[in-house]
């Protein structure tokens, strides 16, 4: 009962543990939000703008109003409410202008789809069109449009954001350490280039759906495919000043999140058609092609990152320059902006760093958080630009990382000391590297080129990415005994397919030393029943709900011991336990079980003592602190987990065509929970990261209408596109303060894979990639187009 | 208009509204809502089923179109509460996550195995290749077919490396 979250004797944890959740979604039973239907339910429809920007001069919703089995509309008129995560700057329905394509102008709700459809068509708005902002760096030009020209008056997390009034700019984070001038002065080499990436979607299977009613005296249920049950009844209470206790949230299976369901979408809405139909539960479900536009993306980055590197292949300094479009609101986008200054550098030990990073509104759809937050994005430049640094300075790219990265002692970006057990990105590097035989062709290789006229080459990158999470985060566990001496445990921390259950499962059974069998975690998220957790995001479930469970156990077990203790004439610490019962450790045959304790002990004469075993637990984020608002100084990361992607790539160098022969992916997890979930994952997001790296992308015409919001022109990758070999290695050091020692590997997998794949494709053709994704054609006129790479070494030794 | 169909071994006698989709009918008439809608035009396959013994994605036929015909859905894949071979070996396997994908993944399975019992890696993909997936990267549902088909070798076997 005393041992720390680390030591605990584990018999599951570490062990292929079947899924708990899977002979559900096998049989056809699991329930999602999309097939819920109840008695009197209306159907949803939205009425979205054709035009990226313009003024609503006037809204006709009278032929939709009569039309019959329609029982309401809404058009942004009579909805005097303002939502926003951290800058509350979005109507429910857009007010007297439209900001990006697909925006929401009108909503009905009605007896069957058919008819909500029919009743949409009937809406008749009048646009005056306005020209668009589409690129996030015109947007910075003094003399361009405002998407927000009333950005100075909205509600803000003052605390961790800086919204710049009179610009189209929302916030802006700073990091500075060192001294930027005298490292750049240092340097032997410095090397300059911009790098970018567009926007995607996330693409769950399931689009976004929810169900909404607001009854009499206010009482409002939502049934929701969102990740994050509380933070979504926070946001909803706030637009409506509710108390929460009238809204309660339940999220039932999600199919597929990926960031994308975190924070609000469509449930306000949903509620004010609800309470405009006298109460009804209204459904809504995004179309496929709605998915793109009415729902947001992730952000388009352009980075700019200047290096200067020293004689000895040491970088001396750094000036890292993000413009983050955030679409047409602020969104996640404002702190996907300061999550990636943060770890900006990656895992690389900079002494002087500058960071500049900008969220800027354009008229585009918006972006939201997306496995990785950001990470994904501005990794792509920072290991390409590694990579072309390295062919400058004339040093193997492995060797040249190597040299940089993060070690026991370095401090990172924000001031955070680095010790042993932060993890070990050299160990990933190294692995990764191993595994496609880096460096080298093997013979077979070699025998592979000859044989098919294509040019094979090899590419590394790193990554790391913390939890990006308010600095007093928090969550909590509960774990109630059944008669049976079964246990049942509660948490908010959401299954979106992740895992969760199941290693929550383990983690609960090894600190019971109960079989899994005997534990459930139960299925459904209900914030009027399970106790608070923040998120389900970040990557941060694992550690922060993994010790909450910790806790919970721990506390049911001392309630058993304190009852055990008086049943048995025993002091707590004469005791011990096994799976089944509770006994005093000289003398194991005086013992008591835990189905006799849990729901209350009867003594033989009918007395009762004790009460229902339940156990609660919480944790905390220890020891964060917010950012100094001028420096970036300051505590954010609650654990890193580092990584290494290498890929083999075979590429025809006439055409540009390739193809991914291995990927070999390592990540420093701290303890393996379950090796299958985990690998489920790390393939998952490396396949994810595959996709967005070789042909994801949102496509615009100069309109700013997107040309491109279905799975037949964004097309994700299908079994076919799989590269021939996927490896997957786990490094164990421990996470002091992980439970079991682990930390999370949600999002990682993900992040850098589209330059290792472009470093590959660089090292058999030479062509310098700077922008996402890379298809074929980009490859081919990288190779044919290329520009010699001294245009942007700004300074190089006088012998080089 | 009237019609008749055998799903799942049992006869529905409906009135089905013409533009209706086999998909739509399954759902909300028959409220079997195992089969999933994940795009509605053909593109993602989480909505395959069985169609007189072939897989089709529900969203691409009218429900009009199967009057006399046999449906078979994901809720008949399991009998008297034991899982299939095929669903067996996806839990094995870990190859269900979100699980939106997989009722039209089991059923393309089954199609695949119901012509090539032994299919090579190369052919399961192709066998599940009008089936997207977003979370599993299908490595982990390629190994299930390979372990359902008798087909698992110190080659095929997936694992998590650990260094």
């Amino acid at each position: 009962m005393s041992e720390s979250n680390t030591l605990s004797v584990a018999t599951h944890v570490g062990d292929d543990v079947q899924r708990v959740d899977d002979t559900a979604k096998l049989t056809g039973g699991a329930m999602y939000a999309s097939d819920l239907v109840f008695a009197g339910m209306l159907h949803a429809q939205v009425k979205k703008s054709p035009h990226a920007r313009a003024k609503i001069v006037a809204i006709n919703t009278s032929k939709a109003e009569n039309l019959p089995g329609v029982h309401a509309v809404l058009t942004g008129k009579e909805l005097d409410y303002r939502i926003g995560l951290y800058v509350v700057d979005k109507d429910i329905l857009a007010k007297g202008a439209v900001r990006h394509f697909g925006e929401a102008v009108a909503a009905v709700a009605a007896e069957s789809l058919d008819i909500a459809s029919r009743a949409v068509d009937l809406i008749d708005v009048e646009y005056e069109v306005l020209p668009p902002v589409l690129s996030q760096l015109d947007a910075l030009d003094e003399s361009s449009p405002l998407v927000h020209p009333d950005l100075g008056s909205y509600d803000y997390v003052k605390a961790s954001f800086s919204p710049q009034p009179g610009t189209n700019i929302p916030n802006i984070t700073k990091i500075r350490k060192g001294d930027i001038d005298a490292g750049f002065a240092e340097a032997k080499w410095i090397i300059e280039r911009e790098y970018t990436n567009p926007s995607v979607q996330h693409v769950p299977l399931e689009t976004h759906v929810a169900i909404v009613e607001w009854k009499a005296a206010d009482e409002v249920t939502i049934w929701s495919s969102a990740q994050s049950p509380f933070t979504l009844r926070d946001l909803f209470c706030r637009a409506f000043k509710l108390p929460y206790n009238k809204v309660r949230v339940i999220i039932p299976h999600v199919g597929g999140a990926f960031g994308g369901k975190a924070g609000i979408h469509l449930e306000p809405l949903l509620a004010c058609l609800s309470r405009k139909a006298g109460g009804r539960p209204v459904k809504f479900q995004a179309t496929r092609e709605e998915e793109f536009s009415l729902l947001p993306c992730r952000s388009a980055l352009t980075y700019r990152i200047k290096t200067g590197v020293g004689a000895d292949g040491r970088i001396t300094a750094q000036k890292l320059l993000m413009y983050w479009d955030a679409g047409a609101y602020a969104d996640y986008a404002v702190n996907v902006t300061r999550a990636s200054a943060y770890s900006a550098a990656g895992p690389y030990d900079i002494p002087n760093a500058w960071v500049d990073a900008y969220t800027i509104y354009t008229n585009k759809p918006w972006g939201t958080a997306y496995r990785g937050f950001g990470h994904v994005e501005f990794f792509w430049g920072l290991e390409r630009h590694m990579e072309l640094v390295a062919q400058v300075i004339g040093m193997d790219p492995l060797e040249f990382r190597k040299k940089n990265l993060l070690k026991p002692g370095s401090t990172t970006l924000t001031g955070e000391r680095i010790n042993e057990h932060t993890g070990n990105p050299l160990k990933c590097l190294e692995a990764a590297a191993k595994a496609i035989n880096y460096g080298r062709l093997t013979p077979e290789e070699e025998e592979r080129q000859a044989r098919t006229g294509r040019r094979i080459g090899k590419g590394i990158a790193t990554l790391h990415k913390a939890p990006a999470m308010p600095s007093f985060t928090t969550t909590a566990a509960v774990i109630k005994m059944n008669s049976d001496g079964s246990v049942v445990v509660n948490i908010a921390l959401t299954e979106i397919g992740q895992g969760t259950a199941t290693v929550v499962t383990q983690m609960a059974a090894d600190r019971l030393r109960f079989p899994v069998s005997r534990v459930k975690v139960a299925v459904e998220r209900d914030t009027d029943k399970d106790p608070f957790d923040w998120q389900t995001v970040a990557s941060k479930g694992l550690l922060l709900t993994g010790n909450a469970v910790i806790a919970a156990c721990d506390d049911l077990l001392r309630q058993a011991y304190s009852d055990a203790a008086q049943v048995l004439r025993a002091q707590t610490a004469d005791l011990d336990h096994d799976a089944e019962r509770i006994f005093v450790k000289q003398r194991p045959e005086e013992s008591v079980t835990f189905a006799a304790l849990s729901i209350g002990y009867v003594y033989p004469n009918g007395n009762g003592i004790g009460g229902p075993l339940i156990g609660l637990g919480r944790y905390t984020a220890q020891g964060l602190t917010s950012l100094d608002k001028e420096t970036g100084q300051g505590l954010p990361a609650l654990d890193w987990t580092y990584g290494a992607h290498g890929v083999i790539a075979e590429v025809d160098p006439d055409t540009g065509e390739y193809k991914v022969i291995k990927i070999a992916s390592a990540f420093d997890v701290g303890k393996v929970i379950n090796p299958g979930t985990m690998r489920g994952q790390c393939i998952g997001g490396m396949i994810q990261g595959l996709g967005t790296a070789e042909c994801e992308s949102y496509i615009y015409d100069d309109q700013g209408r997107l040309l491109n919001p279905s799975l037949t022109d964004n097309k994700i990758l299908t079994a076919k596109d799989l590269p021939e070999e996927i490896e997957c290695i786990a490094v164990e050091t421990p996470q002091l303060d992980g439970p079991f020692g682990a930390r999370g590997v949600g999002e990682h997998p993900m992040i850098s894979v589209a330059p290792a794949l472009a470093n590959a494709i660089h090292d058999a053709t030479g062509a310098e990639l700077t922008h996402m994704p890379v298809r074929f054609e980009d490859v081919w006129r990288a190779i044919h187009n290329k520009q010699p790479i001294d245009t942007w070494v700004t300074k190089a030794p006088a012998d080089s | 208009m009237w019609m008749s169909v055998e799903v799942n071994g049992h006869i529905y006698e409906r009135e089905v509204t013409e533009h209706w989709t086999l998909l739509r009918f399954l759902r909300e008439d028959l409220e079997l809502t195992g089969t999933k809608d994940g795009c509605s035009a053909g593109e993602c396959g989480a909505c395959t089923v069985m169609l007189n013994g072939q897989a089709v994605n529900a969203c691409m036929v009218l429900a009009a179109e199967v009057d006399g015909a046999t449906v078979e859905t994901i809720e008949a894949e399991a009998a008297n509460g034991e899982l299939s071979e095929i669903q067996a070996a996806f839990a094995r396997n870990y190859g269900v996550q979100c699980g939106y994908c997989t009722a039209g993944m089991v059923m393309s399975v089954r199609e695949l195995l119901r012509h090539n019992p032994k299919p090579t890696v190369a052919e399961i993909k192709e066998g599940i290749e009008g089936n997207l997936c977003r979370c599993t990267g299908y490595q982990q549902i390629i190994e299930a077919v390979l372990d359902v088909s008798g087909q698992v070798t110190n080659e095929t076997k997936g694992g998590l490396k650990y260094v």
